[in-house]
């Protein structure tokens, strides 16, 4: 039973050159160009300079693009294994920035390993699509529908979602919880246990509205109406839609963005990246990283469905899904169609945990089409 | 495996209803984009340029004022100032307490700065402090990342050569009061001075110019990045006086020593003031930097009153220089020039009776005799004689008792009465007896200094002169052919005016003549004219029989002014000056004593320097003539 556990079956193993040869390198490609205007825009909010950001960034992509092919030559039923304990090590890194946290932005969301400063928060939207990836991997279909099996991975996700919170961290929590609400309807989880969720959600908000920090209500209600103090909690809002708009179809102009340049726009190296992009390339060119992203969720979608395992294509779709959501909540948000939180733009915005995770992600999607023919079994599985 | 199959089916259609919804979401995201950009876009770029340009008002330098030959009287001087701007100051509080660890900041400056904040507009900046040294300036603009809202700016300081030597003619600026806002935002400005007197204020307008804008590219913090756009504006109007600068100086200098004195120099055939003094004067340019209250009260309090220009706003009794009018008014009533009139020292008319300045009496005499010798009662008996209504009529023709409309903002009226005045004023009658101190200028009889040296120009000239102050033309230039101002004649009969001028040369040139010390001995610049005492206390009959105090007796202000009005040359009269000595009355000499001696001095000067007639380049155009 383990022999059939983790059974090739009739495949052979690939050799390590195979699996280089393997490789979706038009992924690669595509990740790359996509860091690449990063680089570019990096360059231009530092006013026409390689430093401070875009040259770390640059060195950043370099470690997470070999971490990212490490990743995908690593062999999937490796990941399957090790799903659970990766989110071990990110729930007690997530702990640990409680106890011993550094304020980092007025949140605790850092640790400082001295080289590189830790985001455990980034690294759980990984780990938590791991473990449901293996967790759903083996409910068979037949007994998804009993509450019971649901218990753990809700705890799975509600967890790590309430101590993003407490950090606090809206916009981390906000991807768990969607991310993780994806993985149950892919799993298959009735459409009507969501309903009640959500409205048992409904029934919380008031509860969470209560545990909210001041400065996340804030921006809640300056949401609904941005234009109400501009000079306020509004800031934010109505200064990237301006320079959004002011943009036009054509944009600026690379490095003349005039309100990221002249510091109307806060952040624009990381959370208001794409206001910039917008500022100074219009509606063209953030039409273009749209598209960009959009090829990287379609290979997502391709990838998942040549797998031969459950658990490659719920790892897959699961990894899609969350940089959808990164891109979504992103731009949304610096559009004004959502709360300003704070959700990076996935390759493109300045921050060194956010880009490893991000490859980390691609890397296992990669593993999940580099082993598209590995089965990988489940506990009482006859049939290999 | 069908289990795994299901699964499958059911995964893929759950999938594929995620990427439904992906796509639904990326093609709102791509609609908001387009919404953004191009259906809002005009708005949001109007939103960003409003963000980032700012509009700034600039200061347009000051005009100067010169003199007829352009020797600047008032002029600008840079000055270096740090000001802040509340629009772009988080915490007004915590700047202030930033800038006064750098520079000293009194604590009257600070509340100065918060009453100003309070009163403007947020987008001006108020003036912390001006007249920066070197050493303060750097250390702001070291410190200048970490004040945010705080500049340091040029600016211009408003110059006068001449000081107090010319204080009420040019005036001063200062800054703007709350009751001189009209909602122009130029007068907002920190450093904008408006002209509070004198020439400052009378021109102010065409001094100021327009104001220039200059777009500026702020970043979020109110820093200047850039420089769009400048428009200069217009620097305000030069304005060029009638004033001879060396005259108004020598003239203020040989005043001041008397003390509290007024001086009009004039150029009779053309109307223009060569020289306004009233002394004492007072530091104009204190005005402009900020005059301290204590400063001010001194000023207020001053018996000399510096403030007041009295050239043309100090009002006397014309005292013995109205004695001419009197004259006059005799000669066209008919009264010939050789009716003699005994003077015993004194004059009755009913039981009242007026004495003559000279106890002892002085004879009999005829006009020339009384004019020369200022003899009151024959000037008694004239007026007498008269009757107030028509040496009064003859003094207003000469331009006494009303303002003559002179381009100087304070011009008194003074007051020249008559029967009806009297009436309409009392309600009483005029009584006969009020005729007869009229005659000698005493009484409600008031006039200025000015109007004394226009009463002066018209007599030598025979025609309306109207005083000037500005030069329409601009300075004096070498070959320009001028219109000469063209007056209406006086209407007063030559023959009737030679008689007074040469009562007047006698006053001075014969030996006897109330001010024959006060002569000119050289004869092409000889001088003709007439003293006079302006009684400042009323001298009660008890008094005079008493005898008169002796003038050192009386309190400095209760003393007589001492008055002199003149003409040279003789021959041919260009020049007047008159004189206003306040109190200087210390003998009974009066204003011969004190006041000629000024006025001959002055008319030497003009007449070497002969600035009606003078070019640049020193040439004079041609001589005056001797005496003919």
């Amino acid at each position: 039973m383990t022999m059939s556990h983790l059974d090739l079956g009739r495949r052979r193993e690939l050799t390590l050159p195979e699996k280089i040869w393997t490789i979706n390198w038009g992924l690669v490609l595509l990740v790359s160009l996509l860091a690449c205007v990063g680089f570019g825009m990096l360059y231009s909010a530092a006013n026409g300079h390689w430093d401070p950001w875009a040259s770390k960034q640059i060195a950043r992509y370099g470690v997470a693009l070999g971490v990212m092919l490490v990743v995908a030559i690593v062999d999937l039923r490796f990941w399957y294994r090790a799903a659970y304990w990766i989110y071990a090590i990110a729930f007690l890194l997530l702990i640990a920035v409680e106890v011993r946290g550094a304020i980092g932005m007025g949140a605790q969301r850092w640790i400082d390993l001295g080289v590189i400063q830790l985001q455990p928060s980034e690294i759980m939207k990984v780990a938590a699509m791991l473990a449901l990836a293996r967790y759903f991997h083996n409910v068979n279909i037949d007994d998804i529908g009993r509450p019971l099996l649901l218990i753990v991975p809700v705890v799975l996700v509600l967890v790590p979602a309430a101590l993003v919170m407490k950090q606090p961290d809206l916009g981390t929590a906000l991807m768990l919880v969607l991310g993780g609400g994806v993985m149950f309807f892919l799993a298959g989880v009735r459409l009507w246990k969501f309903a009640v969720l959500i409205a048992a959600g409904g029934g919380l908000a008031p509860i969470v509205w209560r545990f909210l920090r001041p400065y996340q209500k804030a921006r809640l209600l300056t949401f609904l109406d941005p234009e109400s103090d501009p000079q306020g909690a509004g800031y934010h809002s109505l200064q990237s839609k301006i320079a959004i708009g002011s943009g036009g179809t054509v944009g600026k102009g690379f490095l003349e963005g005039t309100q990221s340049h002249l510091n109307f726009l806060p952040e624009k190296q990381t959370d208001f990246i794409f206001t910039m992009l917008a500022e100074e390339w219009g509606l063209i060119g953030g039409l273009a990283l749209l598209a960009l992203y959009t090829l990287v969720l379609i290979y997502g979608y391709a990838i998942a469905f040549r797998s031969r395992s459950h658990f490659g294509r719920l790892l897959a779709l699961g990894i899609t899904v969350n940089l959808f959501l990164y891109v979504f909540i992103n731009t949304a948000m610096v559009m004004g169609l959502i709360p300003v939180v704070g959700v990076p733009l996935p390759l493109i915005s300045y921050g060194g945990t956010a880009m490893l995770t991000v490859m980390f992600g691609f890397g296992l999607l990669m593993s999940v089409y580099v082993h598209r023919d590995a089965r990988i079994g489940r506990p009482g599985d006859a049939d290999g | 495996m069908q289990r795994d199959n299901r699964r499958l089916k059911l995964l893929t259609r759950r999938a594929a209803l995620v990427a439904g919804g992906q796509v639904l979401l990326l093609a709102t995201l791509a609609g908001r984009l387009y919404y953004l950009q191009i259906v809002e876009a005009d708005k949001y770029a109007t939103l960003a340029d409003e963000n980032r340009i700012n509009l700034r008002l600039l200061a347009p330098p000051r005009g100067r004022i010169v003199d007829r030959f352009g020797v600047p009287l008032a002029a600008n001087r840079q000055n270096y100032r740090v000001s802040l701007i509340a629009d772009q100051v988080a915490d007004v509080d915590a700047t202030l307490d930033a800038v006064a660890s750098l520079i000293p900041l009194s604590g009257s400056d600070r509340r100065r700065v918060m009453r100003e904040i309070k009163s403007k507009h947020s987008f001006v900046p108020v003036a912390l402090r001006e007249n920066l040294s070197w050493d303060e300036m750097a250390r702001i603009e070291v410190n200048a990342p970490e004040l945010a809202g705080i500049s340091i700016e040029q600016g211009l300081t408003r110059d006068y050569p001449l000081g107090d030597m010319a204080s009420h003619v040019i005036g001063y600026v200062a800054a703007v009061a709350e009751k001189d806002l009209t909602g122009d935002p130029i007068l907002e400005l920190p450093d904008f001075r408006i002209g509070k007197n004198g020439a400052e204020k009378q021109h102010d307008l065409d001094l100021r110019g327009n104001a220039g804008t200059s777009q500026v590219e702020v970043n979020a913090f109110g820093r200047v990045v850039r420089e769009i756009s400048r428009d200069e504006g217009s620097p305000g109007q030069e304005i060029a006086l009638s004033l001879d600068a060396e005259i108004q100086q020598f003239a203020a200098q040989r005043c001041i020593a008397e003390g509290s004195v007024a001086c009009v120099v004039m150029d009779a055939p053309t109307g223009e003031v060569l020289a306004m003094v009233s002394t004492p004067g007072y530091d104009p340019a204190a005005f402009s930097a900020g005059l301290t209250s204590a400063m001010w009260n001194e000023l207020l309090r001053d018996p000399l009153n510096p403030l007041s220009n009295k050239a043309i706003s100090g009002t006397y009794a014309p005292g013995s220089t109205f004695k001419p009018m009197v004259a006059l008014a005799a000669l066209e009533f008919g009264i010939s020039p050789e009716t003699r009139v005994t003077c015993p020292g004194h004059f009755q008319l009913g039981d009242s009776v007026w004495h003559c300045w000279r106890k002892q009496g002085h004879g009999t005499l005829d006009m020339r005799g009384g004019i020369k010798n200022s003899c009151d009662v024959y000037f008694y008996e004239m007026a007498r004689r008269l009757g107030i209504d028509r040496f009064a009529a003859m003094a207003k023709r000469f331009g006494l008792g009303a303002t003559l409309g002179i381009d100087m903002p304070g011009e008194k009226a003074g007051l020249i009465p008559t029967r009806d005045w009297k009436l309409a004023t009392f309600g009483i009658p005029w009584q006969p007896g009020e005729n007869i101190s009229c005659g000698i200028g005493q009484s409600y009889i008031t006039t200025t200094p000015l109007q004394l040296a226009t009463m002066v120009a018209r007599l030598v000239t025979g025609k309306g002169i109207v005083p000037r102050l500005t030069r329409d033309a601009g300075i004096m230039k070498p070959d320009q052919v001028l219109a000469e101002p063209v007056f209406a004649a006086m209407g007063v009969a030559q023959k009737d005016i030679n008689i007074v001028l040469d009562g007047m040369y006698a006053v001075v040139n014969e030996p006897g003549g109330t001010a024959y010390a006060a002569r000119i001995k050289e004869p092409t610049m000889a001088m003709g004219g007439k003293s006079g005492t302006s009684q400042v206390r009323h001298i009660t009959q008890a008094e005079h029989e008493r005898g008169v105090l002796k003038a050192k007796q009386v309190p400095w202000l209760e003393r007589d002014h001492a008055l002199f009005v003149s003409f040279a040359p003789v021959g041919a009269p260009r020049y007047v000056c008159a004189v206003v000595v306040e109190h200087g009355g210390e003998s009974a000499g009066g204003g011969s004593a004190v006041a000629a001696p000024i006025c001959a001095d002055i008319l030497v000067e003009v007449q070497k320097r002969d600035p009606g007639r003078r070019v640049p380049g020193g040439q004079v155009a041609d001589r005056v003539s001797t005496r003919s």
